[in-house]
């Protein structure tokens, strides 16, 4: 296998794009990314999108896309895996670049989740779920993790509190991404004091409804080194599947797919949890970063919730997590989040991230979710 | 909306509760499986939930999909049944305070939607509290 390297990155102002369609956000975004590889020809793309039909009723946008980019006729590849989706996409081109079969890839994800109203974006979401045996019973997606929550609690003795403290991070790190959707801060009190949507959750403790795309371009080690641009390795990638019904596993506080992701992504990279500088992680509710942090040993099992109360995982911080603001303050167009993150970690290890910038970063990871954690991707990347 | 097909083809699941089983691993599969996930037996045996069982985690829906709007708020929970089964299903028939992890509770035949206007009515089961 041949190493890979990030040679370009693209991401636009993530939010509630009312004048922008599915396409057009996702060619600025590309275009973004082709300008900072330098380069206007791509061997081959992927585009991670969870749910275009149901959000934007248009399905085959692998071509769609490919056309408005102008890269026709290279080969286009829709990728789906739910919220998942983005990291999938990476991870396909990465293996394509690997294997010798292309030089340069364009690994993306787009959605644009809000040309259809609440009561859809809930139900196309709820998509991810099983439809029979939990969407028929009533759940919806923050009730999944709110089961979850209500679990973890009982066992470990998890605080409201603490969950709140992850959104309340995440928020005071997204304050300084421009690119964020939500750059405010938040207190405890306030997510405590927020509407409720699934007890223990608040509106507070789920991330946004959002519209945005992100990109990334990939190509050989070799390639990128020539560019004389800081060369940026994926080093490790790992991807993992469970029961997307979250009844059906053994312990419903443990992501097993995504520890089983990680310890892919570990081997492959030969590095240990301690070994990595900062973490994207998929938020998309509070309880989901505690529960991730456990399922990539970075924190012991049990501990997610005292560890974010302690400021382990805070910017400044042991092991910094959701430097980006995470899906809560950055946004979580659900097929572009895991490229989203690739974006972040991209510019942390080149040392771009501006006011948020973790010194001295040399190894980061990145961890996305489908569903309730019925599928989870990891990828580690290290500058050289 | 889906043809009837789809709502009429689980209902040995939602009104009898048909499961099945694998022997060798003393496994009970809800809704049954074509072949056991630990071992691949493919010879499994039919077989029908226990309707009695306990409360293991559970949340209250406060914004509920479309269907469900005019029942929020709802009790959800994950019950454990006495075979093993875990099911995800409504916990009704008590007030929230009253609801705890651990609590008993049996299984019963309600609706629980209906599919817009002149839809199907879909029917399947509740959790109710079951003293001791
Ligand atoms: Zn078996």
């Amino acid at each position: 296998m041949r190493d890979v390297a990030v040679i370009g990155i693209g991401m636009t102002k993530w939010g509630e794009l009312w004048k922008k369609s599915l396409r057009d956000i996702y060619v600025e975004t590309a275009l973004l990314a082709l300008e900072d590889a330098g380069i206007d020809r791509i061997d081959s793309m992927y585009i991670g999108s969870m749910s275009s039909g149901l959000f934007v009723g248009q399905e085959h946008i692998a071509s769609l896309l490919a056309d408005y980019l102008g890269q026709l006729p290279v080969p286009a590849t829709r990728v789906e895996t739910a919220c998942a989706s983005g990291g999938l996409a990476l991870r396909l081109g990465l293996m394509e670049v690997a294997s010798g079969m292309s030089n340069i890839v364009l690994a993306s994800g787009v959605e644009k989740m809000t040309d259809v109203g609440g009561d859809e974006a809930t139900y196309a979401l709820g998509t991810a779920a099983d439809q029979e045996y939990e969407g028929y019973q009533g759940i919806t997606f923050p009730g999944l993790y709110a089961l979850i929550a209500r679990a973890h609690m009982q066992k470990y003795g998890t605080t409201r509190e603490q969950l709140a403290k992850v959104a309340v991070k995440n928020h005071h790190n997204g304050l300084k991404n421009p690119l964020a959707q939500y750059q405010f801060e938040i207190t405890v009190e306030a997510v405590l004091n927020s509407v409720k949507v699934a007890d223990p959750l608040n509106i507070l403790d789920c991330s946004p409804i959002t519209d945005g795309a992100a990109a990334a371009i990939i190509c050989p080690a070799d390639m990128a080194r020539k560019m004389g641009k800081p060369l940026i390795k994926v080093i490790g990638t790992g991807h993992a599947t469970d029961t997307i019904q979250i009844s059906q596993r053994k312990d419903m506080t443990w992501l097993e797919a995504t520890y089983q992701a990680a310890k892919q992504a570990y081997a492959m990279a030969d590095k240990k949890p301690e070994d990595i500088d900062l973490i994207e992680v998929h938020d998309c509710f509070t309880i989901a970063e505690i529960c991730v942090t456990e399922a990539l040993g970075i924190v012991d099992k049990g501990k997610g919730g005292e560890a974010v109360e302690a400021g382990l995982t805070a910017m400044e911080g042991k092991i910094p997590v959701n430097t980006s603001g995470g899906l809560k303050s950055k946004g979580h167009p659900v097929g572009a989040t895991g490229i989203a993150q690739v974006v972040e970690v991209t510019k942390q290890l080149r040392g771009e991230a501006g006011e948020r910038q973790v010194k001295d970063a040399r190894v980061g990871m990145t961890q996305n979710m489908g569903g309730s954690g019925g599928s989870s991707v990891v990828h580690i990347l290290e500058r050289e | 909306m889906s043809t009837p097909s789809r709502y009429w083809r689980e209902i040995p699941q939602r009104y009898r509760l048909e499961a099945n089983k694998c022997n060798r691993c003393e496994l009970t599969f809800f809704p049954p499986r074509l072949l056991c996930p630990e071992c691949k037996n493919r010879k499994l045996e039919k077989s029908k939930l226990t309707e009695k069982g306990k409360v293991i985690t559970y949340t209250i829906i406060r914004v509920p999909p479309a269907q469900f709007s005019d029942q929020a708020p709802y009790a959800v929970g994950i019950i454990e049944l006495e075979d093993g089964v875990r099911l995800t299903g409504q916990i009704v028939d008590c007030a929230f305070e009253d609801i705890k992890i651990g609590m008993k509770v049996k299984l019963e035949f309600r609706k629980l939607f209906e599919e817009g206007h002149a839809g199907i009515l879909c029917y399947g089961y509740k959790f109710v509290p079951h003293g001791e």
